[in-house]
């Protein structure tokens, strides 16, 4: 089969990192990330695995984070190698099924029994075996040795992660499925939020699915977006943001729409009231300074970017009694009934046809190019950018 | 500099033909040279008229011998009484004027008479309205630092504070339903003295005392986009709303039992110093060394960094001289200065044209030690340039506007806060003046935080961008197209407008909308005149 393999070298991890620091998404052509054409199958680890053969797969923030080698250490014990990427995946089960994968690899894919207090719960995203069981270690598909990933022509999975496509889905639509249950738990982790003013700073593709999200789910009196290039603002005010703003504009924004005071002669430095919440759909020390510089004091600034390793002045958290808290991945969502994320964002996916999102697809080989576009993707008026895998002519099939 | 002279000549239309020199178009901080097509007309203002020999003797003269039903000033002053003297803001003139300033004159005078007759209790007050306040150096530029050392220290000179609702007093309504609500200190006093700089015939009369002592409440009556609209234009009281109003007001005030002592004053047009004397002459007149001045500067300029070319600029200070002076009672007052701006300003021009040209410099009422942001380009343009005129509109009905401005996306933070917002969060939404009065005014006039720095830092009030909009709302109703030439891109289509890179391409585009061979005139400046069009 052929597959993007990302290898365990410290060196081209490094040489990635420096490459990237001056051009992002050029990671790619000098990194760990290799193009195997002959690559081997992976194997299903134990009953109940079936076989994906992926149409499209996405590239997302955490990817590029990783062929950049701008990801923290602290994912190192919880992947295992060399792993193929890719976790936003609509692919064909053998039998002909369009399914959606649910990558998170908690406890019933990893068989691990009695499943942890989380997974109980329906928790999926916090799921505290993903090291154990008969699986390797690995957060998600696309992240572990053994299952193999969406930037491939096969992959494995297990049926609890399989949603079907509805026959009248795109196969564009589907594969935005999985970073839209990101964004709808993000938006249904911060509690109801009618009456208030919300900003999200960020408007990338988890961006303006977390407006979406907010928007059809939660429905904050304002809700403000941070937004750089011509086709984010478009979306943003599309998918329901109440104002939109040049990303160095957003806190004067939320100063308006909140009606607060401001620290700062003309300039802000920081307000003194602010949004109820901000959403951090970046995660760089930049952008948490500056929800923390818009929050509200008693507010809440919920990290839905994948941050690493940042650097920030605390200080505020502590003056102002901010809760910074994170929102990872998907489960089931109490404020929505206990329904499931993936439920949820297939609703959210259909009524905005977020398929509409993916602006360009690659060919496998071209990763190179696909990862720069990827990285760049606001830049170039686009939004996701994913591999398309139905034209690929596969040794092993 | 263009000497004072005796035979000053008037202004002067020009058709271009083969043989025309480029013209001298400004550009912000620096000067464009365009060909203008053959036919075109340029219109010249008049050559400065010639300044008071004596113009502290004028002044004196003035105050003793008054015009209208007003006693001379020394029998208006007597001892143990409240006097208040309120003076023009740092917006005028332009550019600010070489020492002393007129106001010193005037003031120094005035206080003067107020000590022999043994006056104590006198008050100073920057008539700024929603304007930002004066700084130090402006003050004491403004009043001299005699008169600075003597009352501010001690709190008696100081800044018209419109948000301070125990300074303001309401003296009533108009006919009309609009509020008169003017500084209280001023309304209260035995004796107010307003000292005007009147640099455009629209300035003094009622203005002075009902807009630059009032705040929102009272400004909102006038300063809305239906008022503006039916301003044909502000520099003819007679066919202006705001006038209107403003007399309206005036007439409040004066029943009120407020006591005013009007003091107009006029000045010629010797706007710029050297090295800089070349933009007032005509070109075909340019000397050799004003050929070199320009190319000196043209080229010297183009390699200086924008922040010192501004600063360059922002320091000149114009060689201003008073022609006349006069005081007493204030509609009669009004209507002999605005005869001595129209001996100054007034050109005839014989008809409209399609397309108007114009360049746009670096200063405007309200950028003054700061920066001239976009909002102020349009406002310039729109607002003050193309409503200089008497009778009708230079450019007819559905004409277009060329100005050439680089129009930076830039605002000076301290100056301008709600200008930034404005920018953004109003103008991202629309450019509809209606819209944006009906929908965004009042929030941004009554912001907390806007009113914290117009109060206590150096920022235009909240709602100050609105007003530079709708200055422009007559305009923007009128035309047909506004094309601005060499203009940050972004910048020119968040105003609504069109940019164009030359103005060869924005007479092109033109031609979308007026026709082929349109008529084109083009408004030298500096200095600024008043085309009373035929």
């Amino acid at each position: 089969m052929k597959a993007l393999r990302f290898e365990r070298s410290v060196p081209k991890f490094a040489l990635a990192r420096i490459t990237s620091a001056r051009k992002p998404g050029s990671g790619a052509g000098v990194g760990p990330l290799v193009f195997d054409d002959d690559a081997p199958e992976p194997h299903a680890p134990g009953d109940g695995w079936v076989r994906v053969r992926p149409r499209l797969a996405g590239i997302c923030g955490s990817d590029l984070a990783t062929v950049d080698g701008r990801s923290s250490r602290y994912f190192e014990p919880i992947v295992s190698f060399p792993f193929v990427p890719g976790h936003e995946v609509v692919g064909n089960l053998d039998d002909g099924r369009r399914v959606v994968i649910e990558p998170v690899l908690g406890c019933v894919a990893r068989g691990v029994v009695p499943v942890c207090p989380a997974c109980a719960a329906g928790h999926l995203g916090r799921c505290e075996r993903i090291t154990f069981g008969h699986l390797k270690p690995g957060l998600q598909s696309g992240f572990c040795c053994e299952t193999g990933g969406g930037w491939s022509t096969a992959m494995t999975a297990h049926v609890s992660q399989l949603h079907d496509v509805p026959a009248d889905m795109t196969d564009e639509d589907a594969v935005m499925v999985e970073p839209t249950a990101c964004a709808v738990h993000a938006a249904l982790s911060a509690g109801p939020l009618g009456g208030t003013a919300v900003a999200v700073i960020g408007a990338g593709t988890l961006g303006l699915l977390t407006v979406a999200a907010l928007a059809e789910f939660n429905r904050p009196d304002s809700l403000i977006v941070g937004a750089k290039h011509p086709a984010q603002r478009r979306f943003a005010t599309t998918f329901g943001a109440t104002a939109v703003a040049e990303p160095s504009a957003l806190a004067r924004a939320v100063r308006s729409a909140t009606h607060s005071l401001a620290i700062g002669d003309g300039a802000i430095e920081r307000l003194t009231g602010g949004a109820d919440v901000v959403f951090d759909c970046v995660g760089s020390s930049d952008t948490i300074a500056d929800a923390l510089a818009m929050v509200r004091p008693g507010g809440r600034v919920v990290l839905v970017g994948m941050p690493a390793t940042v650097k920030v002045d605390l200080t505020p958290l502590w003056h102002r009694e901010v809760a910074l808290v994170g929102a990872y991945a998907y489960g089931v969502e109490p404020l929505a009934a206990g329904r499931r994320t993936f439920d949820l964002a297939f609703e959210l996916v259909r009524a905005h046809a977020l398929g509409g999102l993916v602006s360009a697809t690659y060919p496998l080989d071209q990763y190179v190019d696909a990862i720069a576009h990827a990285a760049t993707a606001g830049r170039r008026d686009g939004v996701k950018i994913a591999f398309d895998l139905r034209n690929e002519k596969d040794h092993n099939r | 500099m263009t000497k004072s002279h005796k035979g000053a000549r008037p202004g002067f239309v020009l058709e271009v033909d083969r043989s025309t020199p480029p013209t001298l178009f400004w550009h912000g901080e620096g000067f464009r040279l365009e060909k203008l097509p053959v036919g075109s007309r340029v219109i010249y203002a008049p050559e400065p008229l010639p300044a008071l020999d004596d113009p502290r003797g004028a002044i004196r003269h003035a105050l003793l011998n008054p015009i209208g039903e007003s006693q001379p000033l020394p029998s208006l002053l007597f001892s143990g009484m409240r006097l208040t003297i309120a003076f023009d803001d740092i917006s005028l003139p332009l550019p600010p004027m070489e020492r002393p300033d007129i106001r010193q004159m005037v003031i120094e005078e005035v206080l003067e008479l107020a000590a022999v007759a043994g006056v104590d209790d006198v008050e100073i007050i920057a008539a700024l309205a929603l304007h930002r306040r004066m700084t130090e150096d402006e003050l004491r530029h403004a009043v001299g630092d005699r008169v600075y050392d003597a009352f501010a220290p001690s709190g008696k000179l100081y800044n018209h504070d419109a948000e301070d609702p125990d300074a303001l007093t309401n003296l009533g309504q108009t006919k009309h339903g609009e509020d008169v609500i003017i500084n209280k200190r001023a309304a209260e006093s035995d004796l107010l003295i307003y000292v005007n700089i009147n640099l455009v015939a629209m300035d003094g009369g009622w203005k002075s005392t009902a807009t630059g002592l009032s705040g929102y409440q009272s400004l909102k009556s006038h300063h809305n986009v239906a008022t503006m609209r039916n301003s044909k234009s502000f520099m003819d009281r007679h066919k202006s709303e705001l006038h209107t109003s403003n007399w309206r007001m005036g007439k409040v005030i004066r029943d009120a039992g407020v006591k005013i002592f009007q003091i107009e004053t006029t000045l010629n047009n010797e706007a710029f110093p050297e090295p800089f004397g070349f933009l007032q002459k005509r070109e075909w007149e340019w000397s050799a060394k004003d050929r070199m001045s320009f190319l000196g500067s043209s080229k010297a300029l183009d390699r200086t960094p924008t922040k010192i070319k501004r600063a360059i600029f922002q320091n000149i200070k114009a060689p201003h001289r008073m022609t006349s002076v006069q005081a007493g009672e204030v509609e009669a007052v009004h209507e002999v200065t605005t005869a001595n701006v129209f001996k100054q300003q007034l050109v005839v021009v014989e008809g409209q044209t399609d397309v108007l040209t114009m360049g746009l410099p670096y200063i405007c009422p309200y950028n003054v030690n700061s920066i001239m942001n976009p909002i102020l380009v349009m406002c310039l343009g729109l607002g003050y340039f193309f409503n200089l005129y008497r009778n009708k509109p230079l450019v007819r009905e559905g004409g277009v506007l060329i100005m050439s401005h680089p129009t930076p996306w830039e605002f000076h933070p301290v100056h301008h806060p709600s200008y930034i917002d404005f920018f953004e969060q109003v103008l991202s939404e629309t450019t509809d003046p209606e819209r944006i009065e009906k929908e965004f005014e009042q929030s941004f006039a009554e912001d907390e935080w806007y009113r914290h720095l117009y109060r206590t830092s150096y920022a235009y009030h909240g709602v100050h961008p609105f007003y530079m909009w709708y200055w422009g709302a007559h305009a923007m109703q009128h035309l047909g197209k506004v094309i601005i030439v060499g203009g940050d891109t972004k910048s020119v289509r968040r105003l609504g407008f069109t940019p164009a890179s030359t103005l060869r391409d924005a007479l092109e585009m033109a031609e979308d909308v007026v026709g082929r061979s349109p008529s084109i005139t083009h408004i030298h400046n500096p200095p600024i005149f008043l085309s009373d069009v035929q």
